[in-house]
């Protein structure tokens, strides 16, 4: 059955306050998601109240400030900064987005609330486990197929051809869009999430590839691709503004010309 | 919950045997299309039912009789209802496969759901033709 409350275990309490120092002009408040398995017990809301004078613009620049400054124990995942890995991935006032290309001051609301991406195992405060997810990506087989011993140079594609792949190979997996999907939240171990199914498509569509007819037979399934029924919030939190719902729906449409 | 939920604890089980589950059923394109195809058809339906409710609000039983004898009333009507009880038993499905996890009680309602759409068909048109048949009979 769906989870309508939270178990037990997961309820989430409330936790520390980590006043601002004082002399502090321009105060914003930051209701964090705090868990470590190590100690166990419940995860807890912990809420720094922080001197933006000293912060940059974006989520993540408050983020590491608090860990630099306030408190070290706060763990999350960032690398690039500039939203191009995908690390830093996390619900930031109630949307999925990333933290280093969201700027603090766009958030709505009093406090800036920030909690791991929904629906997914915590490995600790703001770090998801993602294992599934990866591995779902790679159950798509998301590298050229073919059978044709290869050429003496590379595959050639039109300039037209190519461009079909645009929209889609910008995909940075960073998960905001399937831990955004209510279908994802209530059958995650067998959908494969909007991720996963736009970089299906990614490959389905790329003129060099030969196992088209096999990779929609992978595909043709109640639970793997049919599961989504275009409810579009993976589209609305895209952080690189791509659209999964839209490529599924190109799969769906190929699943059908393909029978009539 | 079935074997392969991500909530179980780490199992000796590797991540991409996890994703591959139990594979792809190679089916769903034809639930898809009926799907569709039932809702393109319920549109003109259900707006000349709406209109043909609407002309006999008021009408005493002979009156209904006598237009559900009439053979083109008859048959849409027929279709109305079997596309209607198609689209709604599909619909019933997902939501049941979205909602319920348990493999039996999951089989038990998408079962049920198909019997009692199949009894409410039966009976429907079995209805429909003993009035519209009477009718005609009698003339
Ligand atoms: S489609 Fe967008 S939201 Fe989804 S994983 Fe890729 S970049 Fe992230
Ligand atoms: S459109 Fe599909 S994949 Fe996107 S959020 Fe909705 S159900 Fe999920
Ligand atoms: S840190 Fe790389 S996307 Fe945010």
């Amino acid at each position: 059955m769906v989870e309508l409350a939270l178990p037990k275990n997961s309820q989430v309490k409330s936790g520390k306050h980590w006043p601002a120092p004082a002399g502090a002009k321009k105060v914003k408040t930051f209701k964090i998601y705090r868990y470590d398995p190590e100690t166990g017990g419940n995860p807890r809301w912990d809420t720094y109240d922080v001197d933006m004078d000293a912060v940059g613009p974006m989520v993540l620049d408050a983020l590491l400030y608090i860990k630099n400054t306030i408190d070290p124990t706060l763990a999350f995942r960032r690398s690039c900064r500039e939203g191009v890995c995908g690390s830093c991935s996390m619900n930031i006032g109630g949307r999925n987005t990333l933290a280093c290309t969201h700027g603090w001051a766009e958030v709505p609301g009093k406090a800036v609330q920030i909690s791991p991406l929904p629906h997914m195992p915590v490995v600790k405060d703001l770090i998801p486990d993602l294992t599934l997810f990866y591995a779902q990506y790679a159950s798509i087989e998301p590298w050229l197929h073919t059978d044709t011993p290869e050429p003496q140079a590379e595959w050639r594609q039109s300039p037209e051809d190519r461009e079909k792949l645009d929209g889609l190979y910008e995909c940075i997996l960073c998960a905001c869009c399937s831990t955004s999907c209510p279908s994802y939240w209530w059958n995650g171990d067998k959908y494969l999430g909007p991720a996963a199914l736009l970089h299906a498509y990614r490959w389905l569509i790329d003129s060099r590839d030969e196992a088209t007819g096999d990779r929609l037979d992978a595909l043709e399934d109640p639970f793997k691709l049919y599961r989504c029924h275009t409810i579009m919030n993976c589209a609305q939190v895209c952080p690189k503004g791509l659209n999964p719902a839209k490529a599924i729906a190109e799969i769906k449409k190929m699943m059908v010309e393909r029978v009539v | 919950m079935s074997k392969n939920d991500i909530f179980q604890p780490i199992q000796f089980r590797t991540p991409l045997s996890r994703a591959r589950g139990m594979g792809s059923s190679h089916h769903g394109v034809s639930h898809f299309i009926t799907e569709r195809v039932s809702g393109l058809a319920l549109a003109p339906l259900s707006l000349w039912g709406v209109y043909s409710a609407l002309k006999l609000i008021g009408a005493d039983q002979h009156t209904v009789a006598a237009w559900l004898g009439q053979p083109l009333n008859a048959v849409l009507l027929v279709l109305l209802l079997v596309s209607a009880l198609v689209h709604l038993s599909n619909a019933v499905q997902v939501v049941i496969e979205d909602y319920i996890h348990r493999f039996t009680s999951k089989s038990a309602l998408v079962i049920g759901n198909l019997f009692v759409c199949v009894l409410a068909g039966a009976v429907g048109i079995f209805s429909i033709l003993k009035v519209a048949l009477t009718v005609t009979g009698a003339h």
